[in-house]
């Protein structure tokens, strides 16, 4: 399925990915990693830490709305997979994440801007991996 | 205070994802299938999010402390060992196959759609089989 190339608005996007990734350093003084963030709701290590990350959580939440209210649209969002490779890909996700200790938003956008050692290795490594993935399924398989 | 600072920075960050279009997997999985329909849209978005961090991080860390807190929880790892890079593999794995990654999924989930939840169940029990399978300590986040 075809989609639109949207340099402008994925490069606005990332602009503002950016700013809410820097306010969060400058203020509360934390990396916007969304699996740690994630993580840190589920296993809880106290109150303080819990609460933060529920409001960042729900003010991540809140943006479809606020785009909706905007544009008089729900941003796009459109699932080429099916179930079982949500779920699939969810628990790979979940596991790979956790013991690799990031995501695209803690090692690909905060770790590579702080030019951390394993950043580097591993933003590489899993874009390398998810291509791989994609090419086997679209085009070895054909699913 | 600062937990209206956290939802706004939430904010913030949630709607760069919908912009961008982080959060629309046919278009997440199109970065990726080179071979195929091709869509380079979301080395935009890592360009764009890389320019900001990269000056604005530096930035910040001019304060001694942050605005709200003490201070600064920087990750301080150097290791590059085979979890970081076997779980990293892995990332990339599941994110190919689902189309979703977390930082995606959280502000999607303000769409109320129902593969968003699923895939975010699916990741918790990723987290959960972790902590089955490989006892702490693991680095934390980045």
């Amino acid at each position: 399925m075809e989609t639109v190339f949207t340099p402008i608005a994925s490069f606005g996007g990332g602009l503002a990915i950016g700013l809410g990734s820097v306010l969060l350093m400058l203020g509360l003084g934390r990396i916007m990693g969304a699996t740690g963030i994630l993580s840190g709701l589920a296993f809880p290590e106290n109150r303080e830490e819990f609460a933060w990350r529920t409001a960042l959580v729900v003010g991540m939440m809140l943006a479809p709305g606020l785009i909706y209210a905007a544009t008089g649209a729900m941003p796009e969002l459109t699932v080429p997979v099916s179930p079982i490779m949500i779920v699939i890909g969810g628990v790979i996700v979940g596991l790979g994440a956790s013991l690799g200790s990031g995501c695209t938003s803690g090692h690909g956008v905060c770790g590579l801007s702080r030019l951390s050692v394993r950043s580097l290795v591993a933003v590489p490594t899993f874009m390398v991996t998810a291509a791989i993935t994609v090419f086997l399924i679209r085009h070895v398989f054909g699913v | 205070m600062k937990l209206v600072f956290a939802l706004f920075t939430g904010l913030i960050f949630g709607v760069g994802i919908a912009v961008s279009g982080m959060m629309d997997p046919a278009k997440v999985l199109n970065f990726f299938d080179i071979a195929g329909t091709w869509d380079p849209s979301l080395a935009f978005v890592m360009g764009g999010a890389l320019l900001v961090t990269f000056f604005g991080y530096r930035l910040a860390w001019r304060q001694t402390t942050p605005l709200f807190v003490g201070r600064f929880q920087i990750p301080n790892a150097t290791a590059v060992d085979k979890r970081l890079v076997g779980g990293s593999a892995l990332f990339g794995i599941g994110w190919g196959i689902a189309g979703f990654c977390p930082g995606a999924a959280i502000p999607a989930l303000g769409t109320g759609r129902w593969e968003v939840v699923l895939f975010l169940v699916a990741v918790l029990a990723g987290f959960v089989l972790r902590r089955l399978l490989f006892a702490r300590p693991v680095q934390s986040a980045a």
